[in-house]
């Protein structure tokens, strides 16, 4: 008989194991899904993880991956430092709505003035304060009236979309749109526009700031005390509370990180790929980024890593989708089982499995 | 956008050289299809992919069919469609609205592609625009739910307040009016093409006021299943049949069939006689279909309707016929005239007796 025996000391192997054996055990139950639908397993699996990076048009796809890896892992970081201290900021996605939509909205009321180092870097921090403007919100009625962030901040999101749908009709549509809804197109205005830094990269200053944000974190994390803090937060409430941790300030201060992280990634978004405030703007990169701080294990580094393997299995989905005709459920459903297996297995990092009687 | 840029340069153009394009010297050709919705969503993408299935059985082994969906409009859908181009993709239809700048964009880029998307406004050499006078459908509607209703309340279930939709409301509203002048819409805008979740919020909402009629212009059969399990409540297939829904609560349907039209459109590229155009059918040429009308339907109601659906085909009558006033009370079309196309494109105002305004 199996029994699950609690570790003293959580296991250091695991803590690296478990995801790759999650992504390891997803290819192969995604595999055999797949050969249910009547595909090929092994080619629908190299075209999701190899195709984009080695394929045939890999020159193509390899600048989209970091595109569309950017912001999940710009997102992600800021997500991390609240999770790690146990603070559930599940709204990411209407923080990167309303940091949007602070950018479009400075750069918009410029229009068309040519003064791009004045305007872009407006727009930056009007998304970072879009973002803190809406994480803060949670944050404070926390703190306030302990409520429960995680409801607060996931409710804000469908504030935020109301908020977006209404600006994307009303405030910011483009006058000479034809009166279709939607704000002009800020990628095609030279003041606003984020463009791609280095010819057929893909890297734009998003890409730029999510790089920054993981070595910032790294060295916040590792060296700093508001690293130590937030660590000590997440382990031991009370320990902190002894070392002199004031909950309330960093509740707040992890909250304001993420939302304004959350909101630049939505700033970079709206000037760069999107290019434009539409109604349905935002695509979910705030809800996939939690799955993406935890397949990271809320490390700098494996957040990065994980970012880049989100994003091959979005464009690799693609792929599939075309090469394959796999459904697209089916890759959906794929991305789900990624951090159902890591939560699975990731008990092994906090017990081991025991054969025999449990005395 | 900024990779439009980049490929209009040498630069791009050398990089697609070496990516192996335009080598596309293959004897299949290729037809892609980006959908907004999934295929199983039994309303608008439902009846596109009906219509590539169509373009299937049509051409058997000379052409082969790829598609994506649930591809958000936006970035996404410039990737899709780029790596649709690269993977050989000799003619692609992308089926949203939302699809226009990065159909453009993406268009601009591949000269030798041909493209065609539904509903928009935009073209150029290689981009072709259609849609289907799915307001001709909307007055038959109109008129069978100003008859049926007992509440005098008609809900209405909007997707987004574009042109499109809006003039849809003022079809319907404008020929439920005409047979019973104390009918009165009310209009929810879901925000979502497809959403049956929300679809069916709306509907309880629609059906709690009072209203016992509803119609959509969202994508699902979630109005539907509400409304089966409200009772007494009449809906309207969109978009395709939902036939298993009939004889009640759907009494009859508008269906999309855009199977003729993406055949033709194949056989031009094969034929190598395809060029831009902008197509807007209805009725009369088959892109829009009227479902059988149920038995819940008095059958004096369902003659008249007939009548109303072959006088549009034929061209004897058109929908938006005046005296017609905009909503505010100012004139719109003079008795006996006619909109023209222009103006429907565009359209983006009610017509007098519709309550509540275009979120704007």
């Amino acid at each position: 008989m199996l029994t699950l025996e609690k570790r003293a000391q959580p296991s250091k192997a695991w803590v690296y194991v478990a995801p790759i054996l999650a992504v390891i055990i997803t290819m192969i139950v995604g595999g055999v899904v797949f050969a249910m639908l009547g595909k090929p397993p092994l080619e629908a699996i190299r075209t999701i993880f190899y195709d984009p990076l080695f394929g045939d048009f890999a020159s193509y796809s390899r600048p989209q991956l970091l595109i569309k890896a950017g912001p999940l892992i710009l997102i992600a970081i800021g997500l991390s430092f609240g999770f790690r201290a146990g603070i559930w900021n599940i709204g990411a996605e209407g923080q990167y709505i309303m940091g949007a939509l602070a950018a479009a909205a400075t750069g918009l009321a410029f229009y068309p003035m040519e003064a791009r180092w004045l305007i872009f870097p407006l727009m930056v921090l009007a998304g970072l304060a879009g973002g803190m403007v809406w994480a803060a919100i949670p944050a404070f009625l926390r703190i306030r009236f302990k409520t429960n962030e995680i409801l607060v901040s996931l409710m804000l999101v469908y504030v935020a979309e109301a908020i977006q749908a209404s600006m994307a009709l009303n405030l910011l549509r483009n006058p000479d749109g034809h009166g279709f809804p939607g704000s002009r197109n800020l990628s095609q205005y030279p003041s606003s526009a984020n463009l791609e830094l280095i010819a057929n990269s893909g890297v734009h200053w998003g890409v730029m700031a999510a790089l920054t944000a993981v070595i910032f974190a790294y060295f916040i994390l590792a060296r700093h005390r508001f690293g130590f803090d937030v660590r000590l937060a997440g382990q031991s409430p009370r320990a902190a509370g002894f070392a002199g941790v004031d909950a309330g300030r960093l509740v707040f201060i992890c909250m304001l990180i993420s939302g304004a992280l959350a909101g630049a990634a939505g700033m970079f978004e709206v000037s760069g790929p999107a290019g434009r405030v539409s109604i349905d703007f935002n695509v979910g990169y705030g809800f996939t980024a939690i799955i993406v701080a935890f397949l990271g294990r809320l490390h700098p580094v494996g957040i990065l890593i994980a970012g880049l393997l989100m994003a091959l299995t979005y464009i690799g989905g693609e792929l599939a989708q075309l090469s394959l005709g796999l459904p697209g459920a089916a890759i959906q459903l794929f991305q789900g089982m990624l951090l159902f297996f890591l939560l699975a297995v990731d008990v092994m990092t906090s017990y081991r499995i025991r054969f025999g009687k449990t005395e | 956008m900024k990779r439009r840029t980049l490929l209009a340069s040498g630069a791009g153009a050398a990089t697609l050289a070496m990516m192996g394009l335009p080598a596309r010297a293959q004897d299949k050709t290729k037809v892609g299809f980006v959908f907004v919705g999934p295929i199983g969503d039994g309303g608008w993408t439902f009846e596109h992919n009906n219509g590539r299935l169509a373009v299937e059985a049509a051409f058997g082994d000379a052409v082969e069919t790829v598609y994506a969906e649930n591809v958000p409009e936006g970035p996404d859908a410039e990737r899709v469609l780029t790596q649709m181009v690269l993977g050989g993709a000799d003619l692609i239809f992308t089926t949203s609205f939302g699809y226009m700048e990065s159909t453009m964009n993406v268009a601009a880029k591949f000269p030798d592609v041909k493209f065609e998307h539904a509903t928009g406004y935009l073209r150029a050499d290689n981009v072709s625009t259609y849609s289907a006078r799915f307001y001709e459908g909307r007055a038959v509607q109109g008129h069978i739910a100003g008859n049926l209703t007992k509440s005098n309340k008609v809900g209405y279930i909007g997707s987004f307040p574009i042109p499109e939709v809006i003039r849809g409301i003022n079809s319907a509203f404008i020929h439920a009016r005409k047979v019973n002048p104390d009918v009165e819409f009310k209009i929810v805008w879901a925000f979502t093409w497809f959403d049956p979740a929300k679809e069916a919020d709306a509907a309880k909402v629609l059906i709690e006021q009072g209203c016992d009629v509803i119609l959509q212009h969202t994508d699902s059969t979630a109005p539907q299943a509400a409304a089966q399990a409200a009772g007494n409540v009449y809906t309207f297939g969109q978009a395709s049949d939902m036939g298993e829904y009939a004889p009640m609560p759907r009494v009859s349907s508008i269906i999309d069939n855009w199977a003729p039209y993406y055949v033709e459109r194949t056989q031009a590229v094969i034929d190598g006689t395809w060029t831009s155009v902008d197509t807007w059918d209805g009725i009369g040429r088959g892109m829009v279909g009227i479902g059988e009308i149920s038995d819940a339907v008095p059958a004096d109601v369902k003659a008249s309707a007939e009548a109303l659906r072959d006088s549009i085909a034929s061209g004897a009558y058109h929908p938006f016929t005046g005296p017609l006033n905009k909503q505010d009370g100012s004139a719109w079309l003079a008795d006996g005239e006619t909109a023209d196309d222009g103006t429907l494109a565009g359209l983006n105002f009610f017509v007098e007796g519709i309550d509540g305004d275009i979120p704007s």
